[in-house]
């Protein structure tokens, strides 16, 4: 079997952050009943025309500038012409011929190391309405929900640059993790408000020329992406491997099948009869009003994590869980202006605050514990205050409480044992009692130094302070044996 | 009491000094309608109680002292491309003969808000597409000056209505002379404002880049209220202006001394009928006599305006009309069977031949490959003919021609003959590619007793100007005075 090389390009469609549709007033929210955001605007009533959202404008602006695109000064609407009951006007109002951003880039990791992608497009659009088909409902007959048709979209367009299938999952992760950052989208895959349409050719390795396109349709999820990708791959390789060649084509992922196959012609219009919207004016962007909204540019994940790395000295896996949502990137530097130990800070965000968050099924904003209450939270661990053990159960009862970490210590008993006298006696004790665990620790065997420490932990309820257990047990070991 | 004969600016002054009610003045169209209507067919839709109901709460709100609006109690015809809340607004086509929209029209909002009475719907060819109501996928209309000639169209139903004072007023839509064409056939005023300067929210869209709304009234002082009514910003119209807007009636008797009147030379040419010719020179001389002068211009690329029309105006159209489909609303076939045969059937039985017509050059015109030869090329042209008038008003103030090459023709005479039927519009049509306001105005009768129509053209927002020219001209005339005698058949 031959290897090829693989080449994907991804276009993406994310709902943006909005709380009114495109052109007119109804309400984007998910999940109301079939038809009760809509107006006669979008219903495609006969006379009614499109009012621009601006703050769905400014969404597109921004994502364009934070994509390092070309911004036109002056961008206009078109009208994409096809046929689709979900579509009331049979026309959608986009963007073809004055796009609003192009020629950017996207940085991105991907397999350990900065990966470039070219962005070529990035525009607006409405999105259109669902179809519910008898096979869902058992109804007679298919029905139109038109709550979604005129929500507004960004579409963002790579170029032929992904060589993998990783990397295009790469791409659909950090893509997702950026335009949440960024504020534009709450990129919900689950609520359709993110979708990717994909394309891929193969070609052999060290030839220049790309291979015929074959876009991919119907995949409405990360993993259906995914499967259809390697569906392709295999049957590309196989194709070319018995020395015929791709059909330039657009195909259909049958996920039941985990198959790709071509779509008939009469399933996708060729034609869609592009010409600019003669009831929208053409949109000016004033150098002013472009730096007003490129001053609203957040720092963006990659660049959050490669500070958390270098300024803070964080792991690359810990950054990068922090700045997977930027709520809880923006809570964990809160902490840590609070608190100096940045790791320590990030060890208790990312084991136990993102813990209890699922397990409560919190976002980090209605999250009890605040980062001045966390920061205290620490300071006690420093001091030897709490052990890590039972800073975990303290934390546990910060969060079903609202209380505070001193409060909750103090009431519940919880204060480290410190005192050396106290812990030395039973520490002697212990040794006493398991002389095979004292032998063997001797021997060299510093496993079973558990078992010295594992009683005293018991008999304290686990307050008592690890590090000097173990430095008592040391001290007692090195003593001349007076007692033997 | 016989109100009919009264113009809009008499009968509101009348009902604002109490000496008609509101209700009186909409019985007097009323039975007006109920005697003329049958031969004239000038309505879809006639609101009898709608109307009364409307009036009657007019003559309460003044029992109570309270004023009334510009309009208050004046009726006025609505052309059915025009939405109005709770009305059928058909566009006289078969594919919308059951839509009532549940919303109303900005300038219907602006009506209802001066005091006007609504009083029914128009006829019109279908969609607006045409230039002699014969269009209309419902029936004809016939013009009331002579029952065996077109109104003109497309807003022939209410050029019709005010001709035989069916309606004190009448909105009518402009995409390629849709308002003046038809007010010169019916011997009445009509004028296409600025582009912009009326909000099209609610008018069902022809092409959006052409349509505007604008008045048909008796005489220039009507239709300067009726303008004045229906301009203004509106918010939820993106091609809309947010301009002031002059008080047309209090400007209107100015003088014209000193103005320069442009007389284009290319539309004086060939295909003019001699007595139109006739007419509109007799018109200018008039004019001159009043203080105005008269230079030649040229409007170079006016050869090419009818071509560039029905590439731009049918390209919006196939994609305008794209959403009657008969999956949400109006006519559905009964053809049952896929999606693709539902639509297929849906368009093919709903709209009428010239609508067809215009959707396939339109949808051929943006067509792959064909996009840059055709459309593209026509908003080329459309740019050169703007500058042409760009150019013509650094030397004139107003230009003045004929608004249609011949008088009223014969119903029948055109309907089998697009290309020729498409000529009556060939002086109207430049107006809209280049956006600027117009008006049509009576200037004499043909031989046959035919009401003819000369058209002033002025530059972008400054309708008052051709107003006050047209108004200087009525001061010396007495055309617009003249009723028609609507006889049987
Ligand atoms: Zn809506």
């Amino acid at each position: 079997m031959t290897d090829y090389e693989v080449v994907i390009g991804l276009e993406l469609h994310a709902q943006l952050a909005t709380r009114t549709k495109l052109f007119c007033g109804c309400s984007t929210a998910f999940g109301a009943p079939p038809n009760s955001q809509t107006c006669p605007v979008c219903l495609g009533m006969p006379g009614v025309l499109p009012m621009l959202n601006r703050a769905a404008f400014d969404h597109v602006v921004r994502t364009a500038l934070a994509l390092h695109c070309r911004i036109d000064p002056e961008t206009a609407m078109d009208r994409k012409n096809y046929y689709y009951p979900d579509l009331p006007k049979n026309y959608q109002i986009s963007q073809n011929a004055r796009p609003i951003g192009v020629d950017g880039w996207f940085d991105m990791e991907s397999g350990g190391s900065i990966k470039r992608v070219r962005i070529l497009n990035v525009h607006l659009e409405e999105d259109a309405g669902k179809l519910i088909h008898p096979e869902d409902t058992g109804a007679a007959t298919s029905r139109v929900d038109l709550n979604r048709a005129g929500t507004p979209l960004v579409e963002i367009v790579t170029g032929p640059d992904l060589r993998s299938v990783e990397e295009a999952k790469a791409y659909m992760e950090s893509m997702r993790q950026f335009l949440v950052a960024l504020g534009v989208s709450d990129c919900k895959m689950q609520e359709g408000s993110l979708r990717f349409e994909a394309s891929i050719s193969l070609r052999p390795f060290g030839q220049e020329k790309l291979g015929p396109r074959v876009e991919i349709k119907n995949v409405n999820s990360v993993r259906f992406v995914l499967g259809a990708l390697e569906c392709e791959i295999r049957r590309q390789t196989e194709l070319l491997n018995r020395g015929e060649s791709v059909p330039q084509q657009t195909v259909l992922y049958d996920v039941r099948h985990d198959e790709t196959r071509p779509m008939r012609s009469k399933e996708h219009a060729e034609d869609y009869r592009y010409f600019p919207e003669p009831d929208l004016v053409p949109l000016h962007l004033s150098p002013e009003r472009l730096e007003a909204i490129r001053a609203t540019i957040p720092e963006l994940p990659l660049a959050r994590k490669q500070r958390f790395m270098q300024c803070l000295g964080l792991s690359s896996y810990d950054a990068g869980i922090l700045v997977e949502d930027p709520a809880i990137a923006g809570y964990f530097e809160a902490c840590a202006a609070l608190h100096a130990d940045a790791k320590a800070v990030s060890n208790l965000i990312t084991n136990e605050v993102l813990r209890e968050l699922k397990e409560r099924r919190l976002t980090i904003d209605a999250f009890p514990v605040r980062p001045e209450g966390l920061a205290d939270l620490l300071r006690r661990m420093d001091a030897g205050e709490v052990s890590k053990t039972v800073a975990r159960d303290v934390l546990t009862e910060m969060v079903a409480t609202g209380r505070g970490a001193g409060p909750i210590i103090e009431a519940k008993g919880l204060r480290q044992i410190g005192d050396e006298a106290v812990l030395r006696a039973l520490v002697l004790q212990a040794m006493q009692q398991n002389p095979k665990a004292v032998s063997e620790v001797r021997a060299g065997k510093s496993k079973a130094r558990g078992a010295l420490v594992g009683p005293v932990m018991r008999a304290t309820q686990g307050k008592a302070d690890p590090g000097l257990i173990n430095r008592l047990i040391q001290e007692l070991l090195n003593r001349p044996s007076s007692g033997e | 009491m016989e109100t009919h004969s009264l113009s809009a600016v008499e009968l509101a002054e009348c009902i604002r000094k109490r000496s008609v009610s509101a209700l009186e003045a909409v019985e007097s169209v009323l039975k007006r309608i109920e005697q003329l209507d049958a031969q004239v067919r000038a309505f879809v839709t006639v609101d009898a109680d709608g109307a009364r109901a409307q009036a009657r709460a007019l003559d309460e709100k003044r029992a109570r002292g309270e004023a009334l609006g510009l309009l208050g109690g004046v009726p006025v015809a609505v052309k059915d491309n025009i939405c109005t809340r709770g009305l059928p607004t058909t566009c006289s086509s078969k594919i919308l003969q059951n839509f009532v929209p549940p919303f109303d029209a900005t300038v219907v909002e602006r009506l209802r808000a001066a005091g006007a009475v609504i009083l029914g719907k128009t006829n019109l060819d279908e969609f607006a597409m045409g230039s002699s109501t014969e269009n209309s996928g419902l029936f004809v209309t016939r013009n009331p000056w002579a029952l065996d000639r077109a109104p003109g169209g497309s807003s022939g139903g209410s050029a019709a209505a005010v001709s035989a004072r069916m309606a004190s007023l009448a909105l009518g839509s402009d995409t390629g002379g849709s308002i003046r064409q038809p007010a010169s056939f019916c011997g009445i005023v009509g004028v296409k404002p600025t582009y912009g300067r009326v909000s099209r929210y609610g008018l069902v869209a022809f092409a959006s880049s052409l349509d505007q709304i604008g008045p048909l009234a008796r005489d220039v002082p009507d239709a300067a209220l009726l303008l004045r009514v229906l301009c203004g910003h509106d918010p939820q119209d993106s091609t809309s202006a947010d301009r002031a807007v002059p008080d047309f009636l209090r400007d209107l008797d100015g003088p014209i001394r000193g103005l320069r009147l442009g007389l284009p030379r290319e539309f004086f040419g060939e295909g003019l009928s001699r007595e139109v010719e006739d007419a509109v020179r007799q018109a200018i001389e008039t004019l001159r006599s009043a203080g105005a002068e008269t230079l030649e211009i040229s409007l170079a690329h006016s050869e090419y305006a009818v071509a560039t029309y029905y590439l731009v105006a049918t390209a919006e159209a196939s994609s305008n009309l794209a959403r009657y489909d008969g999956v949400h609303y109006g006519y559905r076939s009964a053809e049952a069977g896929d999606l693709y045969r539902l639509y297929a059937a849906t368009r093919r039985e709903g709209f009428g031949a010239e609508v067809k017509r215009r959707i396939m050059l339109g949808t051929y015109a943006l067509s792959s490959g064909y996009y840059d030869a055709y459309y593209l090329k026509a908003s080329r042209v459309r740019t050169l003919i703007r500058r042409d008038f760009e150019k013509a008003f650094q030397e004139v103030d107003v230009v003045v021609c004929p608004t249609a090459p011949t008088p009223p023709f014969k119903l029948g005479e055109k309907v089998d003959n697009p290309l020729e039927m498409y000529l009556s519009d060939i002086y109207t049509i430049s107006l809209n590619l280049a956006g600027l306001p117009g008006l049509s105005l009576p200037c004499g009768f043909s031989s046959e007793g035919l009401p003819l129509g000369m058209q002033m053209l002025g530059r972008a927002w400054d309708e008052s100007t051709l107003l006050r020219v047209a108004q200087a001209y009525q001061r010396r005339t007495d055309f617009h005075r003249r009723e028609p005698k609507v006889s049987l058949l």
